[in-house]
């Protein structure tokens, strides 16, 4: 079954096009990077499949349903998480009200204990800063709050925006390592959008390289790491 | 330069004339909304292009007021002393609390105007030497003679009224259309930028705020005049309201806008008044139905034509020929 | 030494009521990034109806609790309604940044003229729920009386309230979540507008309180809780606006000292005094009394 399919996915910002007629498919269980450099449309791509975008035209569906026009808090519901660019947790509330956060929709508070005891297992980091505010926590840290807040909902598609950004390269090493093992492990379709193209790259099973809005090459993403072309327009090296 | 000189003295001609053939009411009418321009011109410079809020020209206003009240009582001085008087007790007091709004933004500051505005008049209420609840009389006298028995106390009030706007518009729009001018919309866009080019940018809110004042204060003693009275009613928190609700359909960055602000502030009670006398139970409908309407119109202003009605006006005919 | 107590209990009594109106004023900027200007024209409406069905039912406690309800219905309506379009309609020009608290500005003149309208301007006046007479200590009485006691244990009540609301309860995280980053609380499932109107509704229901204790031994009036405002946002920026708790020690403070002025300096001070505190705080501690040197967000 085909999870995520975009198709000819248009996003306007005002009268600017940040990304034109887009599109692309990831199976679902498949982890699809995002390529591109700054001001690509990376981020606006995934803030159109997450519904924070809404002037959208063409279409995108999850697990053949539409996801366009959908609000956020909806398309939680249907299992799509977004982890926003920056560490995306809010300071002002502890690590354990993050957490909760983002099991806050669901009626059953227990089903929302569970997810949080699995996602401390997961990162016991975490565990043992429960009671202490989101502020007092490292760069990598706060990135595992927030994958964590976002797991906690129990998403089958995760939508992660540059989880490298402004880390140490060694966390950032540790940060990849993780969704790699997080995905297998809990069987997520992730579309994870990097700047870091090659580590990027490395985890994933297929890659899409945008640049100016449009997608300039996709494929495996073996291949692309691959392609002298590419590798020396848009992967750096 | 000269052109603008020539376009004002016409103004003014062309309003002798008319008030020369219009009743006593429309003559002070006339006086009122020349006093509204004045202070709606204050709420412009400060607001749309200095880009800080100020809910309170109501009491800038009755700082003015008073402060020409006092000059004229107790000095015995000629009116246009009075007069100037209202400019500079209003001009210093802004500059004062200028030196304070110019740290604050946004809601700070017009939390702190609005305070002001509640205060302010109330104030007055408790000192002796402002005249308490009845406050003071504020008489220019008679007019000259020379002009002849046709000639009324409300004429006189409006030929002084309209020669003082016309001479407080052409030099608030000679101010707006300078490099301070020009300095104060640097800054209300983007007072980083602006600091960066080497603009010292509290200081040019501070003058903002002082100019602004100025012309509040001035507007204060021409409404003292029209009514012959400052009291703390006359400068209520409904004032403060009225004028925002003025600038805000002046089209709050546009000076010649400020004349139709003026002129909706004016008839608003007029309007008020037909209303009531269909409506019945005239008690109630006098005191509330013009703050009813102002409301009205704020609030329709503000939600569907935030820059003014003109600014909406001048999109549409954009619109039309690209169709 | 007995003025003195008596002048700390007073202003206890009259800050605890500022506290709810700054509580309602922080409640809204958190949420929303407007200061409600409107806020002091619903707690009017609010006490009109509450003293409608106190003065007809003769019970001051029924006509609270409509109050309350009739607080929290018009601040969710003016949320949904007024707000909600206000925002729908957001431009970019010179007027952008000032529309929102003009807007509400406008909605304090509308509110006002309708309850004018509708009960007139006449002074309007209630049974006390409790005794005004003061307490008598010694040979003498102090003007502090069992209804400033049920005023401080109403508002104490509320205050209790409302941070078991927030610190344990899936909304009071839902609302201060979607406070400090609406974006995150949406991304977490959140329906943020609904949480919105939901903390308007609150603090709608908090003014509505604080309009009703003040007037218990005072008159109404469509200008009556102006005042109020202007005190309650005194005090919620000596809290700096945005923390709670911080806004009902600035209230409890600015009570107490305005209380001091009254009693020891007179009643032409109160205000100018209430002024001062404000620029001061303003230019000394612009961030309240509650900042750990982290820049203000707005």
């Amino acid at each position: 079954m085909s999870g995520l399919v975009v198709n000819r996915l248009s996003v306007s910002h005002g009268a600017i096009k940040a990304l034109r007629s887009v599109s692309f498919t990831v199976e679902v269980g498949q982890l699809a990077a995002v390529i591109g450099s700054n001001g690509a449309g990376k981020t606006t791509l995934l803030r159109a499949l997450s519904g924070l975008n809404t002037q959208t035209s063409g279409s995108a569906q999850w697990k053949e349903r539409e996801i366009l026009g959908a609000r956020p808090d909806a398309l939680v519901r249907r299992g799509i998480s977004h982890v926003s660019e920056g560490k995306s947790v809010i300071a002002e509330l502890s690590v354990k009200e993050n957490l909760v956060l983002g099991g806050i929709w669901r009626s059953k508070k227990s089903d929302t204990s569970a997810a949080i005891a699995e996602v401390v297992e997961l990162f016991p980091v975490l565990g043992q800063r429960m009671s202490q505010s989101a502020d007092s926590l490292s760069g990598g840290e706060r990135q595992m709050l927030a994958i964590g807040r976002a797991l906690v909902s129990r998403p089958k598609l995760l939508l992660l925006d540059e989880p490298s950004l402004g880390l140490a390269p060694l966390v950032i090493e540790q940060i990849f390592a993780t969704i790699d093992q997080l995905r297998r492990r809990l069987g997520l379709t992730v579309v994870l959008v990097e700047q870091n193209a090659m580590s990027a790259l490395e985890i994933a099973d297929f890659g899409i390289i945008i640049n100016l809005g449009e997608v300039v090459a996709s494929g495996k993403a073996s291949e692309l790491i691959d392609d002298p072309v590419l590798r020396a327009a848009y992967l750096g090296y | 330069m000269r052109k603008k000189i020539a376009l004002f003295i016409l103004l003014g001609w062309v309003l002798l004339i008319i008030g020369d053939r219009v009743d006593e009411l429309r003559v002070y009418q006339g006086a009122q909304m020349a006093m509204y321009t004045i202070a709606l011109a204050s709420i412009v410079l400060l607001t749309g292009y200095s880009g800080q809020v100020s809910l309170g020209n109501g009491a800038m206003m009755a700082v003015g007021g008073y402060g020409a009240a006092l000059t004229l009582n107790n000095l015995g001085s000629p009116i246009w002393f009075a007069f100037l008087m209202a400019v500079v007790c209003a001009a210093l007091f802004g500059a004062l609390l200028g030196t304070a709004a110019a740290r604050l933004s946004g809601p700070y500051l017009a939390g702190t105007t609005l305070a002001l505005a509640v205060g302010l008049p109330a104030i007055a209420n408790q000192f002796k030497f402002l005249g308490g609840e009845p406050g003071l009389l504020f008489d220019v006298g008679f007019p000259p003679e020379r002009f002849g028995e046709e000639f009324t106390q409300y004429k006189w009030f409006f030929w002084i009224s309209t020669f003082i706007a016309l001479i407080a518009l052409f030099m608030t729009s000679n101010i707006l259309s300078s490099r301070f001018g020009r300095t104060w919309r640097g800054i209300r866009g983007h007072s980083l930028a602006a600091e960066l080019c080497g603009v010292h940018s509290s200081r040019m809110k501070i003058l903002a705020f002082t100019v602004s004042s100025a012309l509040a204060g001035l507007a204060g003693a021409v409404l003292a005049m029209n009514i012959s009275l400052v009291a703390p009613g006359a400068y209520a928190l409904s004032l403060s309201f009225a004028l925002v609700t003025g600038a805000v359909l002046a089209g709050i960055s546009s000076l010649p806008g400020v004349v139709f602000g003026a002129f909706i502030l004016v008839a608003i009670p007029e309007i008020a008044d037909a209303l009531a006398g269909r409506l019945g139970d005239a008690d109630k409908l006098n005191h509330y139905l013009p703050g009813l309407i102002v409301s009205i119109l704020l609030i329709l202003s503000v939600i569907y034509a935030p820059n003014g009605p003109g600014e909406n006006l001048r999109k549409h005919l954009r619109k039309k020929p690209a169709r | 030494m007995q003025k003195v107590i008596e002048t700390l209990l007073i202003g206890l009594s009259t800050g605890s009521i500022y506290a709810l109106m700054s509580i309602a004023l922080v409640l809204v900027w958190r949420s929303t990034r407007v200061v409600n200007f409107a806020q002091a024209g619903q707690a009017m409406l609010s006490t009109y109806i509450g003293f409608e069905i106190a003065s007809r039912s003769e019970i001051f406690w029924l006509g609270l609790v409509f109050a309350i309800a009739a607080g929290a219905l018009v601040g969710a309506g003016v949320d949904y309604f007024f707000m909600r379009v206000l925002f729908k309609h957001a431009t970019s020009g010179p007027a952008a940044v000032v529309a929102p608290v003009i807007a509400t500005l406008g909605l304090l003149g509308l509110i006002r003229s309708i309850v004018g309208l509708t009960w007139g301007g006449e002074f309007r006046s209630i049974k006390a729920p409790a005794s005004t007479d003061g307490f008598t200590v010694g040979d003498g009485t102090i003007p502090f009386s069992t209804l400033d006691v049920l005023i401080i244990a109403t508002v104490s009540i509320i205050l209790i309230a409302l941070a078991l609301l927030f610190q344990r309860t899936n909304l009071g995280l839902a609302l201060r979540a979607s406070a400090y980053a609406p974006e995150i609380a949406q991304l977490a499932g959140i329906r943020t507008a609904r949480t919105r109107t939901i903390g308007w509704s609150i603090a709608g229901g908090v003014g509505g309180v604080a309009g009703m204790l003040v007037t218990s031994n005072n008159f109404l009036s469509p200008y009556s809780l102006d005042l109020l405002l202007v005190f309650g946002f005194i005090a919620a920026v000596i809290g700096g606006l945005e923390s709670m708790a911080g806004s009902v020690i600035g209230a409890l403070v600015l009570g107490i000292g305005l209380t001091f002025i009254l009693n020891y300096v007179g009643t032409s001070l109160v205000f100018i005094g209430g002024f001062s505190v404000l620029i001061l705080v303003l230019l000394i501690k612009p961030d309240g009394i509650m900042a750990k040197g982290k820049a203000r967000r707005a």
